[in-house]
């Protein structure tokens, strides 16, 4: 396994060239993709074109992570190169600008190599919604990969990258990450512009890492991080050095553990291993005490009121007049919407979109919309109450290991509770990871650290003395042989 | 909560979308399923909470009156499904009298 620093190394030192080291992962992509389906493109001309220019330059020695190769999720905009959303409405959509996330990644001289398979237009928790294809879990082709980052985290679980960007509305960075026994952090609403991610729920998204391990994070984090003029939510909080506290041990650190982290709905042996990486935090010196998050229980009920109030607000721009899909045999203006709509949307986007429009429609404001506003604000509250007292937070990820692909079978309403764990950090803007903490059946246990607002560093703190002193993010797939 | 089928047909008209006699049954059901859960938050005591709509940390921003260059039409038009000299194309918006 490598790190990034140790590439860097490579490249400074001239051991290998960018080129050589962007060919290498687009072999290693090629490769690998007929298991795992984490791709909806490859960009090799242009990779390759990218990195020849950066030879040319020469690799910025200061910055570590100049001339490494990414992947981005599919949702985050990338001038000439395909930007799908996973759904036929933007089959075709090549976009005429980056998404500010994308031009820090060009401008610190990263590398895209590829756009990864998602949830269409990140609503899902499997990846399965994807209108072109299903990605595969990295551990077990027989299982789901998370989602909606589903390509991302498998891609970065598959060794085909060894960095991506996601997006996390209430979960779909961290769950993924979780299943595929990776890093992945949603950062604080804010941190990083929003311009150019196609959007779902603004007040919720959030673009963040994926890594193989705790450091690598942090350094892409550095990368994209910081306020831009064109996305007004994005945050003027200044941006550390995210690896700043990274090598610091963790004794007399506060960890709360809430007790409905714990409770209804969690696999018991996902439970055992989060009990064990409590104590192991104890073991290295925090004060780990349990708490409560009384008002967590309506996190999913809230969520899914919001999300899909936004998404049906935002995706109204999608009808088929000024790009991607249009439904042909339309006869008149409203013809081409409904169709173009009702055609290019799958069966997921239409029941948010038809939830989102049911819940802000008249009668029903007050009761749905409103009401789910209030209890957010008690949810931040439960927040505030714990961070007045302690540090971090700590708790399962997911309440289950990934489970099998095919989710025809599956209930609209258990998809959804699957997201108590990851939601209420969305509904509060605070930062959380997800990292390796065990195996159930041979697959892996993510432990969510929550933080609080803009202290990435924190986080980032205990899940490297986490990391460093455990040999969870040691283990690898084994579906591509030892 | 019971969504009927012509709450279906009523949101899927506000939301411009169309569905046939089975997907409109099958969207009652799962909406009566997932609005059923969604009336867990009835038993919150939410008198006097405000209300939150979003967590930025600024309220507004502000930029100079300065106009900056916009977007080139060309570029604009490359993702257009159908386009004229320079205008987008859709099928007739007013009937023939």
């Amino acid at each position: 396994m490598t790190t990034i620093k140790a590439l860097h190394d490579k490249l400074v030192n001239k051991e290998i060239s960018a080129v050589e080291l962007a060919k290498a992962t687009l072999k290693d992509i090629k490769d690998r993709e007929g298991k795992v389906d984490s791709f909806i493109t490859i960009t090799e001309d242009e990779a390759l074109a990218q990195a020849a220019a950066i030879d040319e330059r020469g690799i910025d020695a200061s910055n570590p992570v100049s001339g490494i190769p990414i992947a981005v999720k599919d949702n985050i905009s990338t001038k000439g190169i395909l930007t799908t959303a996973a759904s036929k409405m933007l089959y075709n959509y090549e976009p005429i600008f980056d998404a500010t996330s994308v031009e820090k990644l060009y401008a610190n001289d990263m590398i895209i190599v590829g756009k990864t398979n998602m949830d269409e237009f990140a609503m899902g928790g499997s990846t399965e919604n994807s209108a072109f294809k299903p990605t595969k879990n990295a551990w077990d082709e027989t299982k789901v990969p998370g989602g909606s980052s589903g390509g991302s985290a498998t891609a970065v679980a598959a060794n085909q990258v060894l960095l991506s960007l996601g997006s996390d509305t209430g979960g779909s960075i961290r769950q993924p990450a979780s299943f595929n026994g990776v890093v992945g952090l949603k950062p604080t609403y804010g941190r990083i512009s929003r311009f150019g991610l196609i959007a779902f729920g603004s007040s919720l998204d959030q673009i963040g890492p994926f890594s193989q391990n705790v450091e690598d994070n942090a350094l892409l984090l550095n990368a994209v991080s910081g306020y831009d003029p064109k996305d007004s939510t994005s945050s003027k909080v200044a941006v550390p050095d995210f690896t700043s506290k990274i090598g610091q041990d963790v004794k007399g650190l506060k960890i709360a553990l809430p007790k409905e982290y714990l409770g209804e709905g969690i696999d018991p042996q996902v439970k055992e291993q989060v009990l064990a990486a409590a104590k192991h935090f104890e073991k290295l010196g925090a004060i780990v005490e349990e708490v409560s998050l009384p008002h967590s229980k309506y996190g999913v009920a809230v969520y899914y009121i919001i999300a899909s109030s936004e998404a049906s607000s935002n995706l109204q721009r999608f009808d088929g007049i000024r790009y991607g899909f249009r439904a042909e045999d339309a006869v008149d203006l409203e013809d081409i919407y409904v169709k173009t709509r009702s055609q290019g949307f799958g069966e997921e986007v239409k029941r948010r979109i038809m939830l989102g429009t049911f819940s802000l429609s008249s009668g029903y404001y007050d009761a749905y919309f409103k009401k789910a506003g209030q209890v957010r604000t008690l949810i931040m509250q439960d927040f505030q109450k714990v961070f007045e007292n302690y540090d971090l937070i700590i708790g399962p990820t997911a309440p289950t290991v990934a489970y099998d692909l095919d989710t025809q079978g599956h209930d609209p309403v258990a998809m959804y509770l699957a997201d108590l764990l990851t939601i209420p950090v969305n509904l509060a803007g605070l930062p959380g990871i997800s990292i390796p903490a065990g195996q159930v059946d041979g697959l892996p246990v993510g432990l969510q650290i929550i933080g609080k607002a803009f202290d990435e560093t924190t986080i980032y703190q205990a899940a490297a003395a986490f990391e460093a002193t455990t040999d969870f993010h040691k283990n690898k797939p084994v579906i591509f042989g030892a | 909560m019971e969504i009927t089928k012509d709450d279906v047909k009523h949101v899927a008209d506000l939301s411009k979308l169309a569905f046939d006699e089975a997907e409109t049954a099958e969207f009652a059901g799962t909406l009566t399923k997932i609005v059923d859960m969604f009336m867990k938050l009835e038993e919150v005591d939410t008198t006097g909470v405000p209300f939150t709509s979003n967590v930025a940390d600024n309220i507004n921003a502000w930029r100079e009156d300065v106009a900056v260059a916009g977007w080139n039409r060309d570029e604009l038009f490359q993702n257009v499904p159908e386009a004229e000299d320079g205008f987008i194309k859709v099928p007739a918006i007013m009937e023939d009298n």
